[in-house]
């Protein structure tokens, strides 16, 4: 399985998703700069966290008109398996990959926290490793993750079940609709969060429970090619 | 020509930063502020003398890319 990571002027967390995927499942994994224009090779699309273009006029609408934006929008039309974080999640959805919008958080700090987060939905390639219901330990970085979106889309977002993760409890931290941290696309094969997976790799690191959400889209893939899947 | 470009935050949606700047406001002594609203504004010098044409890319602008029509409203002014 082939995974790109996405490099904007601005991305930070490109080397932690590199490594994450290096790391956890051992597959092979690019860098590839803002400006490619054929992604034809890979099978997963990590759009990672950051500042892209500085968060200049909002977080990712810059991004979002970069050269190989064309070739993820294609991508995700393949029903390719795409992942945004944070800055990542926030591209995804000024694409119109994703619904909604991320607005400042409500309390205005920028917060870096470790988080804990509900499986909301554990059918998607990039969850089917988890227990639905079950709590996780994911950090969050940032200042405006406060998920918004109308209501009709919201009653979309149930009715498909495209709520994948929701902050646990009463610990919702910037504000967001419904204590939502991550939503997939109605097909599944698109998914944008705030919290970072790939900071939760390792035990060293705080937390181990962003790995199978790595094992998760190499099992997802590994079922569609009819390859051997990891127990 | 210029055009002047107002963005601001959904009235139905919740501006934080609006919200943070009214509680200053009322602690400084200005109680007589209501609802604060926090936007952005643009200034852009167009190369094109035809109103209607501007004012056509204009709106283009702002769909695509100056205003995040899922959140923000925009508005905009031509002059000269």
């Amino acid at each position: 399985m082939k995974f790109a990571v996405l490099v904007f002027p601005g991305s930070n967390c490109d080397i932690d998703c590199y490594k994450a995927v290096e790391d956890t499942i051992g597959q092979s994994v690019d860098y590839v700069w803002h400006t490619a224009t054929d992604l034809s090779a890979y099978d997963a699309i990590l759009v990672p966290g950051g500042f892209s273009y500085g968060d200049y006029l909002r977080c990712g609408a810059i991004a979002r008109f970069a050269p190989v934006m064309s070739e993820v929008v294609k991508a995700a039309e393949q029903g390719k398996f795409i992942l945004g974080i944070c800055n990542g999640f926030q591209i995804l959805t000024e694409a119109g990959l994703l619904p909604g919008a991320l607005r400042r958080n409500n309390g205005m700090k920028f917060i870096c926290a470790q988080t804990q987060l509900e499986v909301v939905n554990n059918t998607s390639a990039f969850t089917g490793e988890y227990n639905k219901g079950e709590i996780i330990d994911i950090p969050i970085a940032h200042g405006e993750g406060n998920y918004y979106c109308d209501e009709e889309t919201l009653a979309q977002l149930k009715k498909n079940n495209q709520i994948v993760f929701r902050y646990a409890g009463d610990t919702n931290p910037n504000g967001s609709i419904e204590n939502i941290a991550g939503i997939c696309n109605e097909r599944g094969n698109v998914v944008g969060m705030m919290p970072h997976p790939e900071r939760a790799v390792d035990e060293i690191l705080g937390s181990a429970d962003g790995k199978r959400m790595f094992t998760s889209i190499l099992n997802a893939w590994r079922e569609q090619h009819g390859a051997a899947v990891n127990g | 020509m210029k055009a002047k470009v107002y963005v601001t935050i959904k009235q139905n949606v919740l501006d934080p930063q609006g919200s943070a700047v009214q509680g200053a406001l009322h602690s400084m002594g200005f109680d007589e502020v209501g609802k604060v609203r926090i936007g952005k504004f643009l200034e852009l010098n167009l190369s094109t003398s035809d109103r209607t044409e501007a004012e056509a890319r204009l709106t283009a602008m702002c769909e695509k890319l100056l205003a995040n029509t899922v959140i923000e409203d925009y508005r905009f002014e031509l002059e000269g």
